[in-house]
């Protein structure tokens, strides 16, 4: 077990001092009966172990594309990466031959997604189900892979979790998949996790034990986390850093408690002043007007700016601003990012 | 009370086992938004569809202008229909993909022929469209042609076209990104100032219905737990699952983070086929004691409840 | 998009308007229609293809190669190959035609009765169409073309049709009860009945639409089999009597010698291919012609 882990750990190339996962320049693209979608152009971001990173944005904006692309389960046609380079610990997953490629991302990235119900197979029980990754990637018997797969459900809270194994998915009630579904995510230990809108089918009340149990379990095991949402409480409630993303481009990056008090970027600051507020009751919310570009017919210059307030000339012509540091450990994709942050 | 334009009395839907609404009173008056919330499973889709006669109740009535919707059959319901009408959560299958935008908001006028007479008719779809802030030249294009919430608009148009008094809003936004969210939501009020509509307004995202909302209504395996208007509801809870509901709700303010008194409920919500006796809540309430599993508590007025609460321990609790 | 906003639009378009104008761009739309219209007018007027009399057979041109106006060879029997094809033509496409059409009414009436009204409803007409799907086929088929196509001067032409309409409407039934099912649940039906529409207006403006397409497909694959199955029935004495002509007759009659002479194999069977295809990909850009979604 320990064998597998440590042979990953001296790839050709790693350096201790890089992030934990990094991503440069990424540019995805997919092959469309309307023409090329340009889904990421260029993301860029960081992780280190222990962080939660949250990736912003709304439909269509990248978000999950880019997660697929880390995570290598891109559909490939129609999907392309055209660019970039997914660094972990400083070795590009990119450049890696298949089979490498592939432990890698077995056992150090894992990933959750929004619908548990489709991701675990119903004709499996989740212990077997689970059992499975042990006797796969760890070599374990029968036994001893049920075994750890008890403990597994046990640590994310299934209770009676020793008679529970032996169900199948569809038993289990939407806040207990999303927990096998961690359980899943969490068996062979990794060093990030991806987490893509873990909470949007299930309920408030639920939402809350999730997104507390992840919390805990990163914390009990350092594990950097991605968590890839539209929701802006729910990042104002647990992430460090905020990667806010646009049409394919992260806009802005920033610590989480700058960008709530001062966001940099127009976007950003309409997408907070959109929330209904306690304060802005009987009131007109305000809007962002019009709608996000077509993938496939993105706006020269800033992609936000047919909709954006402050536009001006610049904003329309290419290239695109580049990512201004606005301030320590933070940059935002705007000429204007001194107005919008009211300096 | 002249001006109420709905109301339900013991309104129930079973499901063969399964208690969907399970006596529910509501009353709505004219200009006035009520919202329901509660979580997956609590009734709330099921009542919006009684409301509008998409389901025969199995008990109890919905009276519309003193006349019970429930009773009424052929010509008759059909006049009755369109004083209420709904818009529906997904604003993907909402819509005929088979049929034109004026086609799909010119319907109402071919089922009501009287409302508006054939010469006119496409001048009033596009005066519709122009209503809810869509170009009117657009007739002629088809549903997949729009975007998600430009598909919103084209079902609130629909929802327009009889003129209705009420509309019930089942989810209206929540299939939409949160800067499409707050278009629709201006739009929907903008419609009852000028229109004078009513709405029970259906919705989990509390924030939401604390917006659009006058009066809430906090449902829960489906039964109506607490009622009151929408500062009491959310400021001075006293419904533990209320309590628990509003304090769940992430706060989008970092600074808030750790300061939070927030309720973690253990387990689910329980099957509605088989739900608790006695009050419902009491599996998953921290107040629960013998008297919450013997005796059902009523929706009333409690010593320390100034709004209907249906908790035998009802108290203030103040959530942020 | 240029004009400006609040003008009243003149020209209301219809799905059926939007289709029409769709197909007019279709390529692959026109080569199947020329090729439809080909096929029925030799089957109208066959002599418009060959002055040969197709009943007019030499034995001593068993088998012999094209010649003169039998550009495709003579049979074993010595007639002109390309002259009974030609003539052939009618009976196979009046029999599959309209054989096909009676099962897609059939089919889409059952299908769209059950889907719709569910129930009991359902419950009789699903148990009726399993019950007829567990008829022997060429045991119903002998029996009833048979019957149907007894008589002196019965050329069979309309016992085999009715005898395969009659026979073959259960898939499309089912495929219809099953689309059916699944457009009934979808919101805009709910919403139309929220407005008041009664059962007609939701079965033919809205779920009809929306659930007929998969049907198109059946019955364009069905049209190819009916065609071939005449011949079947016919081989087997059932099917088309005295001396008439088809497709399947002649398949069935020069397989026996295909070792020797294929000609009188191929031509045919290219003939009822070549229809079958042009048939299925006008149904094809139908259905998508249909299909907002594909616009």
């Amino acid at each position: 077990m320990t064998d597998i882990k440590a042979q990953i750990d001296v790839l050709p190339g790693t350096d201790p001092r890089a992030p934990l996962l990094q991503v440069n320049d990424l540019h995805v693209e997919f092959r469309t009966r309307d023409g090329v979608a340009k889904a990421v152009n260029g993301a860029s971001f960081w992780l280190n172990p222990g962080e939660t990173l949250a990736i912003l944005g709304e439909s269509g904006c990248g978000k999950s594309v880019t997660a697929s692309a880390i995570m290598g389960i891109l559909e490939t046609p129609p999907g392309r990466i055209t660019k970039g380079e997914i660094r972990y610990r400083g070795v590009d997953l990119l450049k890696l031959r298949g089979a490498e490629r592939r432990r890698v991302r077995a056992n150090k990235i894992a990933m959750i997604f929004q619908d548990a119900l489709s991701a675990l197979n119903p004709v499996y029980t989740v212990g077997f189900q689970l059992a499975e990754l042990f006797r796969v990637h760890r070599g374990m018997s029968r036994a001893d892979a049920k075994n750890r797969a008890v403990d597994l459900l046990d640590q994310v809270r299934i209770p009676a979790a020793r008679s529970r194994v032996d169900d199948y998915p569809h038993q289990f009630s939407g806040g207990m998949r999303q927990r096998v579904m961690i359980a899943m995510a969490l068996a062979l230990d990794p060093e990030v996790l991806i987490a893509d809108e873990p909470t949007t089918a299930l309920d408030v009340t639920v939402q809350a034990q999730i997104m507390g149990l992840l919390a805990e379990l990163q914390r009990q095991r350092n594990m950097g986390l991605i968590l890839i949402t539209h929701d802006m409480g729910v990042v104002a409630d647990v992430a460090d850093r905020i990667s806010v993303m646009y049409a394919g481009r992260v806009i802005e990056e920033a610590p989480v408690h700058d960008v709530y008090a001062r966001p940099g970027h127009p976007y950003t600051r309409a997408l907070l002043e959109s929330i209904p507020r306690l304060d802005l009751k009987g009131q007109q919310l305000n809007v962002i007007r019009g709608l996000p570009p077509a993938l496939t017919d993105i706006p020269q210059g800033c992609a936000f700016n047919p909709r954006c307030r402050y536009a001006k000339d610049p904003c329309r012509q290419d290239p695109p601003p580049p990512a201004y540091a606005i301030a320590p450990r933070r940059t935002a994709r705007c000429h204007f990012f001194r107005e919008v942050l009211g300096e | 009370m002249s001006d109420v334009v709905l109301e339900t009395r013991g309104l129930v839907k079973h499901f063969k086992q399964v208690r969907a609404v399970d006596g529910v009173d509501v009353h709505l008056r004219r200009g006035e938004t009520l919202g329901v919330v509660g979580e997956s499973g609590c009734g709330k889709s099921t009542l919006a569809k009684l409301l509008v006669g998409l389901e025969k109740p199995t008990s109890g009535s919905v009276m519309v202008r003193g006349q019970d919707m429930t009773r009424l059959k052929g010509g008759d319901l059909r006049r009755a229909r369109r004083n209420i009408q709904m818009v529906m959560q997904d604003p993907y299958t909402s819509l005929n993909p088979r049929m034109t935008v004026g086609d799909i908001i010119g319907e109402p006028f071919e089922i009501h022929p009287d409302v508006v007479a054939k010469g006119k008719r496409q001048q009033a779809v596009q005066d519709l469209l122009d209503t809810v802030g869509l170009n009117p030249d657009h007739v002629n294009r088809y549903p997949h042609q729009f975007s998600g919430g430009q598909r919103q608009r084209i079902g609130i148009a629909r929802a327009l076209a009889l003129r209705p008094e009420i509309i019930v809003c089942d989810e209206p936004v929540s299939a939409l990104d949160v800067s499409i969210q707050a278009q629709v939501i201006n739009l929907l009020e903008r419609l009852q100032d000028d229109f004078g509509l009513s709405y029970i307004f259906i919705a989990h995202d509390l924030s939401v219905v604390r917006h659009i909302s006058d009066r809430v209504a906090v449902m829960y395996l489906g039964k109506i737990v607490e009622q009151g208007h929408d500062v009491a509801i959310y400021d001075q809870p006293t419904h533990p699952y209320t309590q628990a509901l509003l304090s769940a709700v992430p706060v989008p303010d970092p600074r808030l983070r750790g300061h939070r008194n927030q309720i973690v409920l253990e387990g689910d919500v329980p099957s509605p086929a088989d739900p608790p006796s006695g009050c419902r809540f009491r599996t998953r309430c921290w107040k629960a004691q013998h008297v919450c599993a013997e005796q059902e508590p009523v929706l009333q007025i409690r010593e320390r409840s100034p709004h209907p609460s249906a908790c035998h321990f009802a108290e203030i609790r103040r959530i942020h | 998009m240029n004009e400006t906003p609040g003008s009243v639009v003149n020209v209301t378009r219809s799905l059926a308007g939007d289709a029409w104008s769709d197909l007019r761009r279709n390529k692959i739309f026109w080569g199947a229609a020329v090729l439809v219209v080909v096929v029925l007018t030799m089957a109208a007027v066959p002599s418009l293809f060959t002055s040969a009399d197709p009943a007019s057979c030499t034995l001593g041109n068993q088998h012999k190669g094209p010649s003169g106006g039998a550009i495709f060879g003579y049979d074993f029997q010595g007639c002109d190959v390309f002259a009974r094809t030609v003539h052939g033509t009618r009976n196979s496409i009046q029999v599959g035609i309209l054989s096909t059409l009676l099962a897609g009414i059939l089919g889409i009436a059952f299908g769209l009765t059950a889907g719709y009204f569910g129930g009991a409803v359902d419950a009789v007409l699903s148990r009726l169409t399993d019950i007829w799907l567990g008829v022997p086929f060429l045991l119903g088929a002998i029996v009833l073309s048979g019957r149907l196509s007894a008589g002196e001067k019965n050329d069979g032409v309309m016992a085999v049709t009715l005898t395969l309409g009659v026979l073959t409407w259960t898939s499309s039934a089912r495929v219809m009860r099953s689309s059916v099912i699944t457009a009934k649940s979808q919101d805009y039906v709910a919403a139309a009945r929220m407005l008041g529409a009664g059962p007609a207006r939701l079965m033919f403006r809205h779920i009809l639409p929306n659930s007929i397409a998969s049907v198109i497909v059946v019955l364009t694959l069905l049209l190819g089999a009916n065609i071939a199955t005449e011949a079947t029935l016919s081989y087997l004495g059932v099917g088309l009597k005295g001396g008439a002509l088809s497709w399947g007759l002649q398949i069935a009659d020069a397989q026996s010698y295909a070792r020797i002479a294929a000609a009188p194999l191929i031509w045919p069977s290219a003939f009822l291919a070549a229809t079958v295809l042009a048939f299925i990909m006008l149904g094809d850009a139908i259905r998508d012609a249909f299909d907002p979604k594909l616009r």
